[in-house]
């Protein structure tokens, strides 16, 4: 997600402060928003600071204050720490922070603890470096002491201490020595010119074995003493409440322990999940859907449509909100010969691989919960709601996900809240662990929003944009925020907002309108770009085939009218690399597209052919710009599974749903990508010597528009709706 | 009703109803948690384990079904696997959530294709979710594995 709670506003801290402080009845006025959230936390770091711990053994362990759900992060994280500490790297291991958001939060996330917008590593560089850093001049000064030496003399380089008279030592034998040492507030860090691991393929995952031999601990993975696993029945509307229910067949399944009631519906506790599933499946329940939203999907569109046409006046509140917009409006709507077109976008599933869930035991002692947590601050506050304790006391043991791709950052913490409602229910500090089926997972919604673009675009005497109309209709994912839906809600436009191509046209009327229906939505991997970056890309092919220019050639000169120079590298890079000059080989056709996302600009040449009626993608040359490349494998790694995710979406992805029920339920019916479908993505990074950039979502908006291009390229029509494939 | 199953080369007695599949026998009574939950429809693979060495997904299959049949889990190929060292080398996994699955397919894959090419990797391993789209590693790290000599010491 694009700095999710970057836009909320002042009122919205003010409200999380009460949200931090009101529930424990303890009264915190005047703390800043980190003690607030982190009081009654009994956490203490030791002497290397919060995110640093060495051992008697030699071993390195660094802390990350964000999860591992696929991203890399780890690897990079681990590696900037290394670096400046002048660690062994084969002694470095990456261990999960617990919950406590004075320590842990990122100040762009109003300094909440979390995951999300492409930002850890990013987040992580400055801090990560100086306790590298810190605790190397802490590890000399000790060898100084020990030894009788200046420090001044006293190198380290791979882990080993050592001093120009031959005396020589390991991490292991400084580190209690080292810890009575008052860590340096500003201790010099080196020269990026001299690192020896970042940048190199020498930086690896920490992870590959325990994921590559099953020993890898999930939430679904979790044992405890005395745990239950429940199972919960879910309203099939969304805004539907439990009327009534009858569980009389669900007790008599063998294993079933208890059912209660929560505000989600229907949960049936049990011995195995095997038992939760069969006592689940034999509840009755009655749904009250007087609030429930009833609309099939197709007519929230022609809602959607509607509006953007003008057809349906906007509310009075909240109505049309500008942004890029410049010059004449009035011109912008007028004039001959322009290409107007409109882009439709279906609702998405995460589809994670592991369905949501979470372990949490409430009732004795703090409330604890043990679970992949992508935002433990949030879901430390959505907790101390239920259990009525002060959020800081919240203790989060997180482990790896299956999985996220925006779903597990929710303002409600929605099944965490659930999973917590259950274990107070149980109580007595008991673990029960809410299981969901992929059923669930995928009717429970939590969408990327459905979105509808309309474009008009009028052009000068050499076929470049001369005026812009451009209108998006789409739900606000800041609904559920503490702030409430704002007018001009970036994650909705963010990629068209900020587009150099607007930037390149002399009159622009960019427009949002938020509408609402009941199904909600949250950040889907790149957010705003997995829209706008492809109607702003699939609409500059279709300017450039009419004014007869190259599209590459085309993209340059907008670029340079912008002064969008990191789009010219990488999209030179990229065309250079995949041979743009020459014939695409026999029987496929190129397409280019590019997107500036989370502070890296992607590039993508995708080479399509058509087979049985639908697109098939081989090789796609990726070039990428994402500041200091910390580790260039998961870089790669990320531009091929980020390729991959948005490739899966272009192609097959909707969520659709039929008198408000979602029609789809299970990989059978949502179609994803698998590996006979899945491109070869080969990925050229740009040097760089400034600060890093986001990795995780940059790679995923790009290959949609690049393979819509190609389709262009071979049969001169564009694709305005998403998926092409359709159901 | 008290059963037996061969787990890994074990004979294990299992009490779960003759109904619940394999998976969760496997998972919840045997505490062998690296087979993964993913679908419970036989759609994404996750839950993949060999069947006197066919890969079958054993959300799927009832225990009472397995009868006399070796059932070999991730846990059974005990890390050392021509195809995990692959894995690891080349960084394959990234969430890591479908990767037994994922490896259990390709190792039924070359127990019966020694060298396959991508048109036989591909049709083994569609079966195989990864939404992470680790794919064009799995299909490197399965090449990977096939060049290398075959380790005696992993039991399949």
């Amino acid at each position: 997600m694009n700095k999710p709670l970057d836009s909320l506003s002042a009122p919205t801290r003010r409200s999380l402060l009460v949200g931090a402080t009101v529930v424990g009845g303890a009264l915190l006025v005047g703390c800043s928003i980190p003690d607030a959230l982190s009081a009654g936390s009994k956490f203490k770091p030791g002497a290397f600071g919060p995110f640093l711990k060495l051992a008697a053994d030699g071993t390195v362990t660094v802390v990350s204050k964000h999860i591992e759900f696929g991203q890399g992060n780890h690897a990079g994280l681990a590696a900037i720490v290394a670096e400046e500490l002048d660690a062994d790297w084969s002694k470095v291991v990456v261990e999960q922070a617990p919950a406590n958001a004075k320590l842990y939060g990122t100040p762009m996330m109003f300094g909440m603890q979390g995951t999300g917008g492409s930002s850890a590593i990013n987040s992580s560089w400055t801090l990560l470096r100086n306790a590298g850093a810190a605790a190397r001049a802490m590890l000399v000064e000790a060898a100084a002491k020990t030894w009788g030496v200046p420090a001044a003399e006293i190198m380290v380089s791979n882990g080993i201490v050592s001093h120009a008279s031959g005396k020589q030592s390991g991490f292991g034998p400084l580190v209690a020595e080292a810890a009575k040492i008052t860590p340096p507030q500003a201790p010099k860090l080196k020269d990026p010119k001299t690192f020896a691991l970042v940048g190199t393929d020498l930086v690896r995952r920490k992870d590959s074995a325990v994921k590559s031999n099953g020993t890898a601990l999930y939430t679904q993975d979790v044992v405890l003493p005395e745990m239950l696993t429940a199972m919960v029945a879910h309203a099939p509307r969304f805004g539907a409440t439990v009327k009534s229910f009858d569980d009389a067949a669900a007790r008599k399944v063998p294993g079933v322990v208890a059912v209660h009631k929560i505000p989600t519906g229907v949960a049936v506790v049990a011995q195995s999940t095997w038992a939760a599933k069969q006592g689940r499946d034999a509840l009755k329940v009655e749904w009250d859907e007087t609030k429930a939203e009833k609309r099939s999907s197709a007519q929230m569109l022609t809602a959607f449509k509607n509006l953007a046409s003008g057809k349906t006046p906007a509310p009075e509140k909240n109505g049309w909100a500008a942004f890029e917009s410049k010059g004449d409006a009035a011109k912008a709507a007028a004039g001959s010969g322009a290409l107007d077109i409109a882009y439709d976008f279906p609702y998405l599933a995460h589809a994670t691989m592991e369905p949501m869930n979470c372990v949490a035991m409430v009732g004795k002692g703090p409330p604890r919960l043990v679970f992949g947590s992508q935002f433990p601050t949030l879901d430390q506050i959505n907790t101390a709601k239920i259990a009525t304790v002060l959020p800081g006391s919240v203790e989060i043991e997180t482990l790896f996900a299956g999985g996220s791709f925006g779903r597990r950052a929710n303002f409600a913490s929605d099944y965490v809240s659930e999973c917590v409602h259950i274990a107070k229910k149980v109580g007595g500090g008991r673990p029960v662990k809410l299981v969901w089926t992929r059923e669930d997972d995928m009717r429970a919604g939590y969408f990327r929003p459905m979105v509808h673009h309309t474009v008009r675009v009028t052009t000068d005497a050499e076929g470049y944009p001369a005026t812009w109309r451009h209108r998006i209709v789409s739900q606000s994912i800041m609904k559920g925020s503490p702030a409430g839906t704002p007018k001009l809600d970036d994650s909705a436009i963010e990629g068209t907002k900020g587009s150099p191509y607007l930037k390149a046209t002399p009159v622009v009327d960019a427009q949002l309108l938020i509408a609402d229906t009941g199904v909600p939505v949250l950040w889907w991997r790149s957010v705003g770009a997995t829209h706008t970056a492809y109607v702003m890309e699939h609409t500059i092919d279709q300017l450039a085939k009419r004014a007869g220019k190259d599209p590459v050639a085309y993209r340059r000169a907008l670029y340079q009218k912008a002064g969008a120079k990191r789009h010219i590298a990488v999209l030179d890079l990229a065309a250079e690399k995949a041979g743009w000059a020459s014939p695409a080989q026999a029987g496929w056709t190129r397409g280019v597209a590019v997107h500036e996302s989370f502070g890296s600009v992607v590039a993508q040449v995708a080479e399509v052919k058509m087979e049985n009626g639908q697109p098939k993608v081989g090789r796609v040359v990726t070039a990428i710009d994402c500041g200091t490349a910390i580790s260039p494998d998961q870089i790669a790694a990320q531009m091929e599974g980020g390729t991959c995710y948005g490739l899966s979406a272009a192609m097959y992805g909707a969520i659709t749903l039929t008198d408000g029920v979602v029609d789809q339920g299970n990989f059978d019916t949502y179609r994803v990508l698998r590996n006979s479908e899945a491109p070869t993505v080969e990925t050229h990074i740009l040097p760089s010597t400034n600060p890093p950039t986001g990795v995780g979502e940059p790679g995923t908006p790009v290959i949609g528009p690049a393979v819509a291009n190609a389709i262009l390229a071979l049969t001169g029509k564009p694709t305005l709706s998403q998926p092409f494939v359709k159901a | 009703m008290a059963t037996t199953v061969d787990v890994n080369g074990r004979a294990l007695k299992v009490n779960a109803a003759p109904d619940t599949p394999l998976l969760w026998v496997l998972r919840d009574e045997l505490g062998m948690t690296g087979t993964k939950y993913g679908c419970g429809i036989a759609q994404c693979g996750a839950c993949t384990v060999l069947i006197d060495g066919q890969a079958m997904r054993s959300c799927q299959m009832p225990v009472s079904a397995v009868g006399a049949a070796k059932v070999t889990t991730i846990e059974g190929l005990a890390g050392t696997h021509p195809l995990q060292e692959a894995w690891v080398k080349l960084d394959v996994p990234q969430c890591g959530y479908c990767q037994s699955g994922q490896i259990m397919s390709a190792v039924a894959l070359l127990a019966q294709n020694a060298k396959p090419d991508d048109a036989a990797i591909t049709a083994a391993m569609d079966g195989n979710i990864c939404r992470c789209g680790a794919y064009q590693r799995i299909r490197a790290a399965i090449k990977d594995a096939a060049a290398a000599p075959v380790a005696t010491s992993a039991k399949v």
